[in-house]
């Protein structure tokens, strides 16, 4: 069901950075920001145009203790979520 | 997983009076602009060139603000490409990793300028278009030619590579072209578009007849609006801005009173809207006489309609005192002369009366539009 191979991808207009001011990890877009939460900004931070999918998720894999497929499932709704939000291409 | 902020949840800076940050701010760097809308949200009197603040002043007041939790920038105006020095402002916001957002009419806009401004770093670049066809547009903005500078512009933006929002108002006069406007977005690659319909105050509340659509043409620009969403899911962010005289429940104005953003008038006055100046009994700050961190934690003007202690009833007791935040204090003060009543927009204000009345105008033959020009005989 998931392409792997997927390569997801900041959009145009859209920067990820730490705000020291509030201590927290925050996505800028067009009009818009989010506040991503603790997993989600461990994904965000692999995002670079470059890894695929199932790179990142090889990645999380080495680092948290969970099962493959339940990773997989996780970052791919994730993705899919910040595609329809405007924030990531892939 | 990934949600808007809520606000409430976030850490505030100790021995501080109860506010958050702000998150945006927006600098209105001059009132000069070649176009004249007649809805524009600039007030009625404009401040002139020898008023604005100079290159150093913006400068410190883009240092405070990042400095204070602002995150994002929006460069305004009148048109803010006017101004000489908009690419060191942007230069300075770049540094500083503030989000820059050039809010712009575009007819300035050439390949060199945005050259400069790209490589300057900024992020994104929102065009306003008075219509999706010529006439109609360059009759709004009562410049003609208008419309196709701003086609080439819109075309100069994608090729540099910037985020591109399409901006457009939406009135009687146009409103019925909301699914071309929608085409124009899919046709340049926006990511985003916005369909805003006019806010009546300042101009546009001058301009009211001759602006405010039936019910029937906000029904049928709503239905478009909802279909281009689900069929652009993912491809497109379209933003959609009603007219409040058909609603029920007021918008959350601003996201509540000096709660996540200020603006910065040409001439250093700092607002919590950019309306705000249509309320009298305003003692503003200003940027030159004061920090920001004094003017949002501090000052009286910002203080005032803060939070929920300030509401009247029906608001002080209503389930959605925090998610509409007792609505719009310019549109109370337009419409009842009192800014600290309940919003008319909302059906359970005893003023809720007035909107209906007021949008009986619609049905009415539309009046010569009242243009915006700076020393204009209005107000």
């Amino acid at each position: 069901m998931t392409d792997e191979a997927r390569v997801p991808a900041f959009r145009r207009g859209v920067k990820f950075r730490f705000d020291t001011v509030r201590d927290a990890w925050i996505v800028l877009a067009p009009e818009r920001l989010f506040l991503p939460d603790a997993p989600a900004v461990e994904v965000l931070k692999l995002v670079d145009g470059a890894r695929s999918l199932g790179a990142i998720v090889d990645d999380l894999c080495t680092r948290f203790d969970a099962p493959r497929a339940v990773v997989l499932a996780d970052v791919a709704a994730m993705t899919a979520d910040l595609a329809e939000k405007g924030v990531l291409s892939w | 997983m990934v949600t808007t902020p809520d606000i409430a949840a976030l850490e505030r800076p100790a021995g501080l009076p109860a506010a958050d940050p702000p998150l945006g701010m927006l600098l209105e760097l001059t009132h000069r602009c070649p176009l004249q809308c007649p809805y524009c949200s600039n007030p009625l009197h404009l401040e002139r060139a020898g008023e604005e603040l100079g290159t150093a002043i913006w400068e410190s007041v883009l240092d405070q603000a990042a400095a204070l939790g602002v995150l994002q920038v929006h460069f305004s105006g009148g048109e803010p490409m006017a101004r000489g020095d908009l690419s060191l402002l942007v230069r300075r916001a770049a540094r500083l990793g503030l989000y820059s957002n050039l809010i712009t009419s575009a007819v300035l806009l050439n390949e060199a300028a945005l050259g400069v401004l790209a490589e300057a770093g900024l992020d994104h670049v929102q065009i306003s278009f008075q219509d999706a066809e010529q006439a109609g547009a360059d009759r709004i903005g009562n410049y003609a030619g208008g419309h196709a500078k701003k086609l080439a512009a819109a075309h100069l933006v994608r090729a540099a590579g910037l985020a591109l929002t399409l901006n457009f108002v939406v009135h009687r006069h146009n409103i019925a072209r909301v699914p071309e406007m929608i085409a124009m977005g899919e046709a340049f690659g926006a990511g985003r578009i916005e369909i805003a319909n006019v806010q009546y105050y300042g101009w546009g509340l001058l301009n009211r007849a001759a602006l405010l659509p039936t019910r029937a043409q906000l029904e049928a620009c709503t239905e478009a609006v909802f279909a281009a969403r689900e069929r652009l899911r993912g491809q497109m962010v379209i933003d959609y801005v009603v007219p409040d005289y058909y609603a029920s429940e007021p918008k959350g104005c601003m996201g509540g009173w000096a709660r996540r953003f200020m603006n910065i008038s040409p001439a250093g006055r700092a607002l919590p809207c950019h309306a705000a100046e249509t309320l009298p009994g305003f003692d503003w700050p200003s940027v030159r006489a004061q920090s920001l961190a004094d003017i949002w934690y501090g000052s009286e003007a910002f203080n005032r309609y803060r939070g929920t202690a300030w509401m009247p009833e029906p608001c002080r007791s209503c389930e959605r005192r925090e998610i509409d935040w007792g609505g719009c204090r310019c549109q109370a003060h337009a419409l009842t002369g009192d800014a600290g009543r309940t919003d008319p927009a909302c059906e359970l204000s005893p003023d809720h009366a007035l909107m209906a009345e007021a949008a009986r105008e619609a049905e009415q033959a539309a009046p010569e539009f009242v243009y915006r020009r700076i020393g204009g005989n209005v107000g």
